[in-house]
């Protein structure tokens, strides 16, 4: 059966998987266009009536002739015919002023207040309405913005109280935690009261108290590769709050294929980092780093601890440039990356180039889709088996008894010595796992070794270490010590 | 942000034709560049180029590009590199809303502008675009931007 090449008209292409042109077999071009349909159903209605008849205001040429002067549809095709789907376009006044006031919503250039606000939302943004930058026009921009933050912690908490008061239509959270009582050091958005509740039921709550014109939706799911372009496509403007390289990674993806400016906050210890990545006007978080660092590289708050002012700060920079965005007013962080240190306080902004070799965003980008970006970024999927499970493992109750026994094993500690100060086991020997490659001779290989840290992730790494090393009676503590106060001790504090 | 973004001197263009064709209907194409990887962010539009209203009848009520000029222009357009990113139509003596006649001849992802033109004025300009379901018309903010980009190719028409 003859191929031809289906041109597909602009507005039509985000219905036919993005092509402008597609080769498809038929003997008559009312097949080919017939079978373009049947693959993708998006295109039905708009290239057949009801009855299956092609529309009337859709117009078909077979090379450079109109089919309604061949034989329409029934048009026999060669090898190598080029088929053009192209709209007419038509319309015309209402036939009466009945039909106007029916329509869509009016959008006048200069609304006037009275049709744009109520008297109390006149009243609550006042201050923005005094501001040249902002006064009505750009108040309704906020109102009609939608904002979506990825992750409600120690970033998105300050975001999302910001967005919400100044007004933001829409902002939508990306979370699936539970508050905990160690998160109330930085992520404001919560009280005491709230530990133990899912994160997004209290900021909803929060927000919604907050401003109750701000309408909140929560995605209460990890974001992945499945449902990223999904949940990010109806937002203007993507912020990103994640603690973790594979969502960072597929967020800044997401949002340069659908298009979306992605404001970009991170923090550590006691430096935070912000930019706003927008791949039409700038570099995006590739062009910075093309590869994520080895996996053990970069820890979380959760193990390397941060100052809970910090996000606070970063979150608030964050909100910042996303208001500036919806606003279109000033010099957004596009190309420049502000790092900020609590300790010296210093701001210094580095110049980012758009790498004009980006797999993403640069004109010959080779990366056309999302990834696995857990692969990518070298750590186990989420909900996989923890990389524990490739180590020897010990459970809490079971060391319990071995400490018993005539021949107890030797209990290394891998954490921090600020880790060590909060609590430890008796008869431990601390060895922070930076520096154990040079303090390994402190470890006779002749004694059964049991290596723990807060929650079992670092003491794990180093299990794997010291075999690689040679030792082969080594263990790692299942859960760390956290696991170890909940099930054996319960005099010793979490954290 | 979804939107239309006019440059002032392109939306005072608009509105001239507008009162020249009065009370006829006029209409032409919104040229700008296609927005990178996904389609749908804002359209920057950078040349306006009219079009004939080849409405075979009241061309007071109605207007029609045909499709060898649309055509065309889609080539005119890619050869540059940019794109047919809407259009723009007059409603003499009514309100810069999309009718039901619109609607029913629209096309999703195009950005209609719509302009209220009477014997003295154009006191209304609205944007619109079909949503994917072509149900009905939503308002695209329509920014007006002081000055225009350049506007190398296609422009006049």
């Amino acid at each position: 059966m003859p191929k031809a090449t289906v041109k597909v008209p602009t507005p039509l292409r985000p219905l036919a998987g993005g092509v402008s042109e597609v080769a498809l077999e038929g003997s008559t071009v009312g097949a080919v266009i017939r079978t373009l349909a049947a693959d993708n159903p998006a295109l039905q209605r708009h290239l057949f009536t009801a009855e299956g008849k092609l529309r009337n205001f859709v117009t078909v040429y077979l090379n450079d002739e109109d089919i309604r002067y061949l034989a329409r549809e029934a048009t026999p095709v060669k090898e190598g015919d080029i088929v053009s789907i192209v709209p007419a376009v038509a319309g015309g006044a209402p036939n009466s002023a009945r039909e106007g006031r029916s329509s869509a919503k009016l959008v006048g250039i200069e609304p006037t207040v009275q049709e744009t606000f109520s008297r109390e939302e006149l009243r609550r943004y006042s201050r923005h309405l005094l501001l040249p930058e902002v006064g009505v026009a750009g108040q309704r921009r906020l109102r009609q913005a939608k904002v979506l933050l990825v992750g409600a912690g120690g970033l998105g908490s300050p975001t999302a109280l910001y967005l919400a008061a100044a007004g933001v239509g829409e902002i939508g959270l990306v979370d699936f935690d539970a508050v905990d009582l160690s998160n109330l050091q930085r992520q404001v958005l919560y009280t005491t009261a709230d530990v133990g509740r899912p994160k997004l039921a209290a900021a909803k709550e929060r927000l919604e108290a907050l401003n109750p014109g701000t309408r909140v939706v929560p995605y209460e799911e990890r974001l992945s590769s499945e449902n990223a372009l999904e949940i990010l496509r109806s937002y203007d403007i993507v912020v990103d709050g994640t603690d973790n390289f594979p969502t960072r990674y597929l967020v800044n993806d997401a949002s340069v294929l659908l298009g979306k400016p992605n404001v970009y906050g991170s923090i550590y210890r006691f430096e935070g980092q912000v930019s706003v990545f927008d791949a039409k006007r700038g570099p995006c978080y590739r062009c910075l780093y093309p590869e994520p660092p080895p996996p053990d590289l970069v820890p979380s708050c959760a193990e390397a601890g941060v100052l809970g002012v910090l996000p606070g700060l970063v979150g608030v920079l964050q909100a910042t440039e996303t208001v500036k965005l919806i606003l279109g007013k000033g010099e957004p962080l596009i190309g420049r990356l502000l790092l900020f240190d609590a300790l010296g306080v210093t701001f210094r902004e580095l110049k980012l180039r758009k790498n004009p070799h980006c797999a993403l965003c640069s004109a010959d980008a080779t990366q056309k889709g999302l990834i696995d970006y857990p692969a990518f970024c070298g750590v186990p999927a989420p909900g996989a088996a923890p990389k524990t499970g490739s180590v020897p493992e010990v459970e809490p109750e079971e060391l319990a008894t071995e400490l018993r026994s005539a021949d107890p094993p030797l209990l290394v500690d891998v954490r921090e010595p600020e880790e060590w100060a909060i609590a430890h086991l008796p008869g431990a020997h601390l060895i922070p796992k930076a520096e154990l490659p040079e303090r390994v001779d402190e470890l006779t290989r002749a004694r059964a070794l049991v290596l723990y840290c807060r929650a079992g992730t670092r003491s794990a790494d180093a299990t794997r270490l010291l075999l690689d090393l040679g030792f082969s009676n080594v263990r790692t503590l299942r859960g760390g010590i956290n696991a170890w106060a909940e099930k054996v001790d319960p005099s010793l504090p979490q954290y | 942000m979804k939107a239309v973004s006019v440059p002032r001197s392109i939306l005072n263009e608009m509105k001239t034709h507008a009162r020249e064709t009065y009370p006829d209907e006029c209409c032409g194409f919104l040229i700008g560049g296609l927005p990178p990887s996904e389609l749908e962010s804002t359209r920057g539009i950078s040349t306006l180029v009219r079009a004939q209203n080849e409405f075979d009848g009241e061309r007071r009520r109605r207007f029609l590009i045909r499709p060898e000029e649309l055509r065309d222009m889609e080539r005119r357009t890619e050869r540059e590199g940019r794109a047919i990113l809407g259009f723009y139509h007059s409603h003499p003596d009514h309100p810069a809303r999309p009718s039901l006649f619109d609607q029913e001849h629209a096309w999703p992802w195009y950005a209609y502008i719509v302009l209220s033109v009477t014997a003295t004025d154009v006191p209304e300009v609205g944007a619109f675009e079909l949503d994917a379901d072509s149900s009905t018309f939503h308002s695209l903010p329509l920014e007006v931007v002081p000055t225009a980009a350049p506007s190398p190719g296609v422009a006049g028409g």
